[in-house]
């Protein structure tokens, strides 16, 4: 039987199945982030160390998850790319990319907010949020290395081997960071290492499912207007209905 | 083979020693930066004992930072870039023969004024020794890391900063390593680990990172 593994590589045909997908991701974020935060912000008990605070796990830990996974999926696109030369590949970066930045970045700030009443400081040198700040400055190398490259598929294969290099360098990176932090100022900050409560620990998951939707989602919705843009040449793009024109505009 | 070693790494060095200024650039800025902290700081001497270690490090990969453009750009402007890439000879051997050059005219000029720097910060003798070592085998993984990000930027604007965002965050390793190595001996805790740890990523960037920095040029070269 063949399996026709290549017929969505062509963004042509990846533009329709996306555009069929992305309202199902949609209701499915919506619904799995309202029942999440419903189970986190009303279901789950108060903390009995940490108070009302810690309820900010159910954005901070889904957000710092996506943000690592993010990037290695970009990783996996990046190679396919750089294998099997499909234009798809670099789009897929490239969509991916600002929502990896975004999670990363919002993993950061709530681990902040969260930090203040907990630890007492906005930031400590611990070695996973130094880790997840490097995630961030790698983030922002591609979008900026992207940002300065006006052709499209030279900024696909560059930044393709950009996240490549960042990607075999994350280990060492976070393994160094560990190192480096645990010679400084020895172990000085836990995350809670104690058991979950199931409904918090549910909560979470629902919560990191939501995560994964939303970015299903706003990637595939991303990576059809950058399809539309970077083949509004071709004769596919001009055969399609219009939205939001007058008839025939 | 080895002929096109020699004959890149011979181009590379005469080009380099053609414009002495321009090599000394990257020494002076070194020297300022590294003033610049006990000025900024004050002149403690403890304070800066304990510092030096970072300071310097930082120091010396931000100046080889600066040096970075060296390595393709001109080449790249005058069409010899395009030329290597269409010789008979993998790409990759003659990027690693420029590294060679890049590095005897950068890295190994940064190492050797290193210990003169030290000495105003009061570092003692043996953490002297131990930055020196650091910096021989710190400076070729910030040379080989950065041919990657030198390649990516050919020609496109704002080179300079841009190069830099790419590279910083792929020099932390070497710099948790290279001034982790200076602190340990400063603390007396022996800096072998770190030596060890910091010889293995020159040995893996050295493996890898030429391959992929001629993938770089080659993409530039479209």
């Amino acid at each position: 039987m063949a399996i026709p593994w290549f017929k969505y590589a062509s963004p042509a045909s990846f533009y329709g199945l996306a555009g069929r997908m992305v309202p199902w991701f949609t209701a499915l974020a919506i619904a799995s982030a309202l029942v999440g935060l419903w189970i986190g912000l009303v279901a789950a008990p108060t903390d009995f160390q940490q108070g009302d605070s810690y309820r900010i796990i159910y954005i901070h830990v889904p957000a710092a998850w996506m943000g690592m996974f993010v990037y290695l999926v970009m990783a996996g696109w990046a190679a396919a790319g750089l294998v099997f030369n499909t234009r798809l590949s670099g789009m897929m970066v490239q969509a991916l990319a600002p929502t990896g930045a975004l999670f990363t970045f919002i993993a950061l700030w709530t681990g902040a907010l969260w930090g203040r009443p907990t630890w007492g400081a906005y930031w400590v040198w611990d070695a996973r949020l130094t880790s997840t700040l490097i995630l961030l400055f790698l983030y922002l190398g591609y979008l900026a290395l992207r940002a300065s490259i006006d052709d499209a598929r030279r900024a696909d294969r560059a930044g393709a081997v950009l996240v490549l290099v960042g990607a075999i360098n994350v280990p060492i990176i976070y393994f160094s960071v560990r190192w480096w932090n645990t010679l400084h100022q020895g172990a000085s900050v836990n995350l809670q290492g104690s058991s979950m409560a199931t409904v918090m620990l549910t909560g979470m998951l629902v919560m990191a499912f939501a995560a994964w939707m939303y970015t299903l989602a706003v990637s595939l919705a991303r990576v059809r207007a950058i399809i539309i843009e970077r083949e509004r040449h071709a004769a596919w793009v001009a055969a399609l209905p219009r939205e939001g024109s007058p008839a025939g505009g | 083979m080895i002929g096109t070693l020699a004959w890149v790494l011979r181009r590379d060095l005469r080009l380099a020693l053609r414009r002495p200024a321009e090599l000394a650039f990257a020494l002076f800025f070194f020297l300022i930066v590294a003033s610049l902290f006990p000025i900024g700081i004050g002149p403690q001497p403890e304070l800066l004992r304990a510092i030096a270690p970072g300071v310097l490090w930082v120091a010396a990969l931000l100046a080889s930072l600066l040096a970075l453009p060296r390595l393709f750009s001109a080449d790249h402007a005058d069409g010899t870039l395009e030329q290597m890439a269409i010789a008979p000879h993998p790409l990759t051997l003659i990027v690693v023969a420029k590294l060679a050059a890049h590095w005897l005219t950068t890295g190994l000029p940064l190492t050797l004024l290193a210990p003169l720097i030290a000495l105003q910060f009061g570092l003692p003798a043996e953490a002297i020794g131990v930055l020196v070592l650091s910096l021989a085998l710190g400076t070729p993984v910030l040379g080989a890391i950065g041919a990657v990000g030198a390649a990516l930027t050919l020609g496109l604007r704002g080179g300079g900063v841009l190069t830099a965002i790419l590279v910083l965050p792929l020099y932390i390793p070497a710099l948790i390593f290279g001034a982790g190595a200076v602190e340990a001996t400063v603390a007396g805790t022996g800096a072998s680990g770190h030596l060890s740890l910091l010889a293995a990523l020159l040995v893996f960037t050295l493996t890898f990172a030429p391959w992929a920095a001629a993938a770089s040029v080659r993409i530039a070269l479209e």
